[in-house]
């Protein structure tokens, strides 16, 4: 990205290479001397966890591919061969499916700390906005993934999400059957699900470079919201982050290990254990886990179109949400009633996973069309009425001036003082 | 080409009359896009069923041993094709249901015009037949909600129910609650003797 580098190597190769191409200063300067907030705290680990994840899932994926074929009659088997047969086939298995598992507990818990830290504001927005890319791709890859092993939930979990598509008027019709290669789900749609699940974690790399280059043109955001003023603010990324980051990832990876040697089926569903079968729906249909909530705001709404439209808005909204947002103020540590309705959010959000796994009747039914309408609310009412109506608490002046008030150093800022009767300051 | 110095500095000044240089992008881009457009038809067009797909399109089934009460499944197209010999009382039942209470008033039959009327009669209604066969009921088992397949001799209105998001259909396959929009459809079929059927 950056044309000719300023620093100079003494090694003669290393110069040779990076006056011709300047990989070398490009990754000194981006990843190892990258000034950096000094009071990140451990939810901004995530970054370098998903990173590692998508690594994960490729290298996983590439071999499962040497051992798996799409085809209706041969992919089920090809995937007991995979567990029975091949060398190490089950932990390679299992790694990939619990690896997407974990890939999506990382990049709720990376999109939480940007909705609680105000990380979408501005200048980050394009950011944001790439990020909610990333989002999806990984959901079409998980879902195409799905599909591969061919059991039974594979082929209905295809057949509901593909005929999401034939509630838009008019066309409906001839883009799922364009989508199936056929009229319902069959070969051709496994084999087209293949090659784009195949694609698709590549093209994801490529946009997790676009996102990281987004990054590194403001910067990280940090716990209090406030931009870098001065050199005093920061500190670099190697030795500080990397070394913050590598213990983040073991300590993820033992929750992740756990999962992957003793309950690697926990987090699937059993249905998929048997063949896929065209004539018989499981009684019981419900996705990966990742996608529950979103299904139950599919199945909130009574209407066909209706419910299809609202489950693509519910991250359609996250696209605007930087406009959304009116308030200046980032960080949820300064704002005491935002802070708030952020906890009530997550708690929706969980509800609406816990309620997309249930029977759509009765009593769950009307829990889901309360919640996603509190879910849409949030965004598109309480986010920008707050920002007219809060008041929020006084910002620290600089990004080493809240920590050393939060440690009690002193400064111009006393923490308790602050905090106790903050209407007082200033 | 001719193209010069002339037209090169026509493009220069600021004269508001459209040149021959303007007329070249114009052309240029027009061409592109139709040419784009050509390349990328195969490219979507390959997506669509294919002739071996297209080649399964009809088969024939034998009713024989299908008993009143009893049901057949068959695939068809790669969906199953439910085949229902009706008892007096779901004939009855689905004749009894004014037009008015169907979520969908339309019978939904490829057998009939496509404004045809959900009546009892229109849903059972064959080609080449000139009175309903009221005890033969033939639809695809796809759900027109998300395409499950909804279960027999279930649900609210002696029909089906469909499990996946609860929409019941009546007994003669019509919608009746939930959020499927559209009674089950009716395929092309015909009855080649008293005996045999033909999807298709
Ligand atoms: C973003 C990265 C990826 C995600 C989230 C992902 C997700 C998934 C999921 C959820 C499954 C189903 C697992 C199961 O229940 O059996 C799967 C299967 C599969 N994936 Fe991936 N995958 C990714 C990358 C890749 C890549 C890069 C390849 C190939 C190079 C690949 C090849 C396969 C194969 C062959 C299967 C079928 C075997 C099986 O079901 O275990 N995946 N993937
Ligand atoms: S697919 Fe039948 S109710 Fe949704």
């Amino acid at each position: 990205m950056s044309g000719h580098s300023t620093i100079h190597y003494k090694n003669p190769v290393v110069r040779w290479i990076d006056t011709r191409l300047p990989i070398i200063s490009t990754m000194q300067v981006n990843a190892m001397d990258f000034p950096t907030p000094k009071n990140l705290n451990y939810f901004w680990t995530f970054g370098g966890i998903l990173t590692l994840f998508l690594g994960i899932q490729i290298v996983t994926g590439l071999i499962l591919a040497m051992h798996y074929t799409a085809h209706v009659s041969l992919a089920f088997n090809s995937v007991e061969h995979i567990m029975r047969d091949v060398n190490y086939g089950w932990l390679l298995r299992y790694m990939h499916a619990n690896g997407a598992s974990f890939f999506f507990i990382a990049v709720y818990i990376h999109i939480f700390r940007g909705l609680y830290y105000g990380s979408y504001k501005q200048p980050r927005e394009l950011l944001w906005m790439i990020g909610v890319v990333i989002l999806l791709l990984m959901m079409a890859t998980a879902f195409m993934g799905y599909v591969l092993p061919w059991g039974q939930m594979s082929f209905w979990g295809a057949t509901v999400i593909t005929n999401l598509f034939s509630a838009i008027p008019l066309v409906g019709t001839a883009i799922v059957e364009w989508l199936w290669g056929g009229f319902a789900v069959g070969n051709p749609t496994l084999n087209r699900f293949y090659s784009l699940h195949y694609l698709l974690p590549f093209v994801l790399a490529a946009v997790v470079f676009l996102h990281i280059w987004a990054l590194h043109v403001p910067g990280n955001n940090n716990p209090s919201g406030v931009e870098v003023k001065s050199d005093k603010d920061t500190i670099p990324f190697h030795p500080y982050y990397t070394v913050k980051d590598f213990f983040a990832i073991i300590v993820f990876l033992f929750f992740y290990a756990a999962f992957v040697f003793y309950l690697p089926n926990t987090l699937g569903h059993t249905d998929n254990y048997i063949p896929a079968n065209p004539l018989v729906t499981p009684a019981h249909i419900v996705p990966e886990w990742y996608f529950l909530p979103f299904y139950a705001i599919l199945r909130a709404v009574p209407d066909k179109l209706g419910g299809v439209i609202a489950m693509f808005a519910a991250i359609a909204v996250l696209f605007v949400l930087p406009w959304l947002d009116t308030s200046k103020v980032k960080s949820a540590t300064f704002r005491p009633l935002y802070r708030q309705f952020f906890w009530i959010l997550v708690i929706t959000c969980i509800g609406l996973g816990y309620l997309g796994a249930k029977p759509p009747e009765g009593g769950y039914v009307i829990a889901s069309r309360i919640l996603t309408i509190y879910y849409f609310a949030h965004f598109l009412v309480i986010l920008p009425l707050l920002g007219i109506f809060e008041r929020t608490k006084p910002l620290p002046a600089s990004i080493s001036e809240s920590v050393l008030a939060k440690h009690g150093g002193g400064g111009a800022t006393a923490a308790a003082g602050a905090a106790s009767a903050p209407e007082n300051r200033g | 080409m001719t193209f010069g110095d002339l037209d090169v500095a026509h493009a220069h000044t600021d004269t508001q009359e459209p040149t021959r240089r303007d007329f070249l992008y114009i052309a240029t881009g027009a061409v592109t896009a139709v040419g784009a457009a050509a390349v990328l038809w195969p490219f979507i067009d390959q997506m669509n069923p294919d002739a071996s797909v297209q080649a399964l399109a009809s088969i024939e089934v034998d009713i024989t041993s299908v008993e009143v009460g009893q049901s057949l499944t068959v695939m068809w197209r790669g969906k199953p094709v439910f085949i229902r010999h009706r008892t007096e009382a779901e004939i009855e039942e689905a004749n009894a249901v004014p037009i008015g209470d169907l979520p969908d008033p339309i019978a939904r039959n490829a057998n009939l015009p496509a404004d045809a009327e959900a009546t009892d009669a229109n849903r059972v209604f064959a080609t080449g037949e000139a009175e309903p066969r009221l005890e033969w009921l033939l639809m695809v088992g796809v759900c027109t909600h998300l395409g499950c397949v909804p279960l027999g001799e279930q649900g609210d209105y002696d029909g089906w129910f469909c499990p996946c998001h609860g929409s019941h259909y009546d007994s003669a396959g019509r919608i009746r609650k939930g959020p499927a929009p559209r009674n089950l459809d009716v395929p092309e079929y015909e009855f080649v003797s008293d005996t045999l059927i033909r999807v298709g």
